[in-house]
């Protein structure tokens, strides 16, 4: 079943915000990974960059020679929309929109931001708003005009009492809220989950931060060497089937688009006598 | 090793101690969300208003909202213990 295949009439497209509060804990890594996915699965997909002035996106997503136009151009209108685009070259339904490096993040203003999107929106089914960290300006903007929310966040203290405050600003600050309409959908990724230090008790486990968070669990993505290798190279890490963390966010995709699958690597991975002798995960 | 535990507790692990001190911290900071936003301003008139007569430091004064049983209580704690007296200006001008 293709996004695009059922029309633009009966699927509106969705606006879905990757955002965390704290800053470091995947927030792009995933926001990438989830594009990415998500094209996979055929759906036209554009991932922007919200975080003005310290733009990574483009790195991440390995477009970064490729810049001419960005976010901030558009919305003032000295670029089209789509003049600043960017067509991935390894997906056909996967698109890239880039922020300003050189402006801060009071240029992006609100009226701006939801005509840019209003047109987003008659090209694709999803768009993936790249958060910046924090709750400021940008970070509200980012997922004020959200439809549904994916909260990534670490096992780890700090970042889950950041996650708690993002979460409660979606119930009170998104356009859905101030309107009275139906609450922002919520949905937890747990990044860097490390199954064995779970396993000593030196980590918080899955159940832990669900229960604290009390929001449905999308996914949890291991910590994986893979996701620097992916960065490196400026490949979104769900291009990398082979990868732990790839398959995990492609499991986060399909229960996205309301598959059930089961929840993988939040087990200790016995190891092998191979990988004991050469130490390689 | 049951009885062993008995002589010797497990000491909790770092990540149960984790989770303790979240739901703690968390506890506060919801119920503390949902605080009217008149409750900063007041806390600064107050320290304003008492500070014309008694020394006093910002964090002497603290101001919650809270519920016993079935009303709502609005609690001023005033700390002024060893705080001086201001005996000129403010307080003169003020008509005993």
């Amino acid at each position: 079943m293709r996004g695009r295949a059922r029309g633009r009439e009966d699927l509106l497209a969705k606006v879905v915000v990757i955002t965390s509060g704290k800053g470091g804990v995947g927030k792009t890594t995933s926001a990438a990974a989830f594009a990415a996915g998500l094209a996979l699965r055929g759906h036209k997909t554009v991932v922007i960059d919200f975080d003005v002035g310290l733009r990574n996106l483009d790195l991440v997503m390995g477009c970064e020679r490729r810049v001419v136009f960005d976010f901030i151009n558009v919305i003032n209108g000295d670029a089209n929309l789509n003049q600043a685009l960017i067509k991935d070259k390894r997906n056909e339904n996967l698109f890239i929109f880039p922020t300003s490096q050189t402006r801060d993040k009071d240029a992006l203003r609100r009226e701006g931001v939801e005509r840019v999107l209003e047109e987003l929106k008659q090209q694709f089914d999803y768009i993936i708003c790249d958060s910046p960290a924090g709750i400021e300006h940008g970070a509200v903007t980012a997922l004020y005009f959200a439809d549904s929310a994916i909260i990534v966040t670490n096992p780890e203290v700090s970042s889950v009492r950041d996650s708690d405050r993002i979460i409660g600003i979606l119930a009170s600050r998104s356009r859905r809220a101030e309107r009275n309409e139906p609450p922002v959908e919520l949905n937890l990724l747990l990044t860097r989950y490390d199954p064995g230090r779970v396993a000593r008790g030196e980590m918080l486990t899955v159940d832990d931060v669900k229960e604290i968070l009390s929001i449905p669990l999308l996914g949890v993505i291991p910590e994986s060497e893979s996701v620097l290798r992916a960065s490196n190279t400026g490949t979104p890490v769900a291009f990398d089937e082979d990868s732990p963390a790839g398959r995990a966010y492609l499991d986060a995709v399909a229960r996205f688009l309301g598959e059930q699958r089961e929840m993988r690597f939040v087990q200790p991975e016995r190891r092998g006598f191979l990988k004991v002798l050469f130490g390689r995960a | 090793m049951r009885l062993f535990n008995l002589f010797f507790p497990p000491r909790p692990t770092s990540a149960a101690i984790a989770k303790e001190r979240l739901k703690i911290v968390l506890a506060h900071e919801r119920a503390g969300s949902q605080a009217p936003d008149f409750l900063p301003r007041l806390q600064k008139e107050l320290i304003d208003v008492v500070g014309r007569y008694v020394e006093i430091r910002d964090d002497m004064i603290r101001v919650n909202l809270g519920k016993s049983g079935e009303t709502s209580l609005l609690e001023i704690n005033i700390e002024i213990e060893g705080a001086k007296a201001k005996a000129t200006s403010a307080a003169s001008a003020v008509p005993a």
